[in-house]
């Protein structure tokens, strides 16, 4: 980190707060007349894992969906306020969406694999924006499936098909499908929910080589995993932002007695 | 409550049996179907069937003309018809959540799905025969095609209906224009499924007699011309079958067997070959 300001007596062996990759001004959002989220402010910290919990229904997935537009796919659903990335509003209107979500990838609950062979799975989304050759193509692929932790597992079958891996090397494979784009951002929707806890534990651990490259945005069932893996937790409850800092912070020492509540399991 | 479950026992064994007998039922007409046929077509069949032009009365032929005239407007109405409703089903599968358009259409295309052919037929009739002035081989192509359209339109919707949004999601999360997530990832992924929909579409057309009678009419020589009358299979059964003449009639259970086989083939293709390998 630079040293601009000269005061070392601040710095604690927690990361310092870093500058925010994105940032959600007056944030609300709507499914039809349900009123979602209200009125969210809330920077994403980049190079950093920023985790959202809080109970079923209390609008973390939604807020999730709304940093890569995915819910503009879906008539009836509209956000209103402000999403700053790179400079720009991405709620503007003018927005291309399939360039914001080059830039900002996602991976789902349940693994996604396209129905193609493990190779064009990672392809598949680098030939969207470049014409690479064989060779570098190759190079591509088998970066994104080494820095996704499953090189391993599948170097010798990329010509077979995604479908037919387990259910852990298929999110893995998803991990790498989504950072082969070379987004900024990543955003990842409850990543381990369906998985056992051995391919959990793969994953989480690749979270933490990951935020060396990429902004990492995810939502969580699982309280441990939040404290386990990221550097900055939100507590959200019935669409709104409770509380929200340091991971360290907000499980040892909450400030508010609803997040309390929540992570000694008193409620939720 | 011992009343109750052996009141429950009962009624499970009834309704079995009952299924069982229905089934037996349908069955018994379905093999009696095939035996007959099996019968009596396999009597009138020879190579003949495959080498010689369709007869006058009282002389030696076969079926050539009529089989190949089958084989060429079934395959011209399964290419007419096929883009056409497999577009249509995208449309209606992909883009069809909004607007009034994509339920009007589906609303049409059930109609046109169960509407009898010999509609169709009449149809083409009217529109194209009537006008150019005379029956061809193009105006039965294009009945057909009307058949397959709507059988093509509605597997594809329903077979893309079932991909889970999850997966459109997933295309469209990492910037895939929709044209592209359609053709590569969606479609891609029920293919078998759209297969299975045009094969069964070309099983159906196969055996229509009503829309060629009214349009391709028949034609007692070999032509490869398109604008005129061809020989088909259907209509050669319809014509042999109903005649006094005991060897137009053995040809026509001969076309009959054929038909069936054919059709027996491509449904036995439809649902082995291009069965979806693994399940979700």
């Amino acid at each position: 980190m630079e040293t601009l300001v000269a005061t070392p007596e601040v710095r604690t062996e927690h990361a310092p707060i870093t500058a925010p990759k994105m940032s959600m001004r007056n944030l609300d959002f709507y499914y039809g007349k349900f009123h979602a989220l209200k009125n969210v402010n809330l920077d994403v910290a980049e190079r950093r894992v920023t985790a959202f919990i809080g109970p079923s229904g209390c609008g973390k997935s939604t807020l999730l969906r709304t940093l890569n537009r995915m819910y503009s796919l879906y008539p009836g659903q509209r956000a209103t306020g402000q999403i700053l990335f790179n400079g720009e509003n991405l709620l503007d209107a003018t927005v291309d969406l399939n360039m914001l979500r080059a830039k900002v990838g996602m991976v789902f609950q349940k693994p996604t694999p396209f129905p193609m062979s493990i190779y064009e799975n990672i392809a598949f989304g680098i030939r969207l924006y470049e014409n690479l050759s064989e060779r570098e193509m190759d190079e591509r692929v088998e970066t994104a499936l080494a820095k996704a932790a499953i090189l391993d597992e599948v170097k010798d079958k990329l010509k077979q098909s995604g479908m037919a891996l387990s259910g852990g090397q298929q999110q893995r494979l998803c991990i790498a499908r989504a950072i082969a784009v070379q987004p900024d951002v990543l955003l990842l929707d409850e990543p381990t929910s369906a998985l056992d806890p051995i391919s959990t534990a793969k994953i989480e651990g690749l979270l933490s080589d990951l935020k060396r490259d990429y902004t990492i945005a995810m939502v969580t069932h699982n309280m441990q995993q939040a404290a386990r893996v990221s550097d900055f937790t939100a507590y959200m409850y019935l669409g709104d932002l409770i509380e929200f800092g340091e991971t360290d912070q907000i499980f040892l020492r909450p400030m508010r007695k609803e997040t309390e509540d929540y992570i000694t399991g008193r409620f939720g | 409550m011992t009343t109750r479950y052996s009141r429950r026992l009962f009624v499970n064994r009834f309704n079995l049996v009952m299924s069982l007998i229905t089934m037996a039922f349908g069955l018994t007409f379905l093999l009696w179907i095939l035996l007959t046929l099996l019968q009596a077509g396999f009597h009138a069949f020879s190579t003949d069937l495959f080498t010689q032009m369709t007869p006058p009365p009282g002389s030696k032929g076969g079926l050539l003309n009529a089989i190949a005239g089958s084989v060429l407007m079934a395959t011209m109405g399964t290419l007419i018809g096929t883009p056409i409703g497999i577009l249509a089903g995208i449309y209606l599968a992909e883009f069809g959540s909004r607007g009034w358009l994509a339920p009007v259409t589906r609303f049409i295309n059930d109609i046109l799905l169960s509407a009898p052919s010999i509609v169709i037929g009449l149809f083409i009739y009217e529109a194209y025969v009537f006008r150019v002035g005379h029956f061809s081989a193009w105006a039965g192509a294009f009945a057909l095609a009307l058949i397959v359209i709507p059988v093509v339109i509605r597997t594809t919707e329903n077979m893309l209906k079932l991909v889970p949004d999850s997966l459109r999601e997933a295309a469209a999360a990492l910037g895939t224009p929709q044209w592209k997530m359609i053709l590569k990832v969606t479609l891609r992924s029920v293919r078998a499924g759209v297969i299975t929909g045009i094969l069964l579409a070309v099983a159906r057309i196969s055996g229509e007699t009503a829309p060629l009678l009214f349009t391709a009419l028949n034609n007692q020589f070999w032509t490869s011309n398109l604008d005129a009358p061809m020989a088909n299979l259907p209509v050669v059964i319809f014509q042999f079958a109903m005649s006094p003449y005991s060897d137009w009639q053995q040809l026509a259970w001969a076309g009959a067997l054929l038909i069936t086989m054919a059709v027996l083939l491509l449904n036995i293709l439809a649902r082995t070959v291009f069965r979806q390998p693994r399940t979700r």
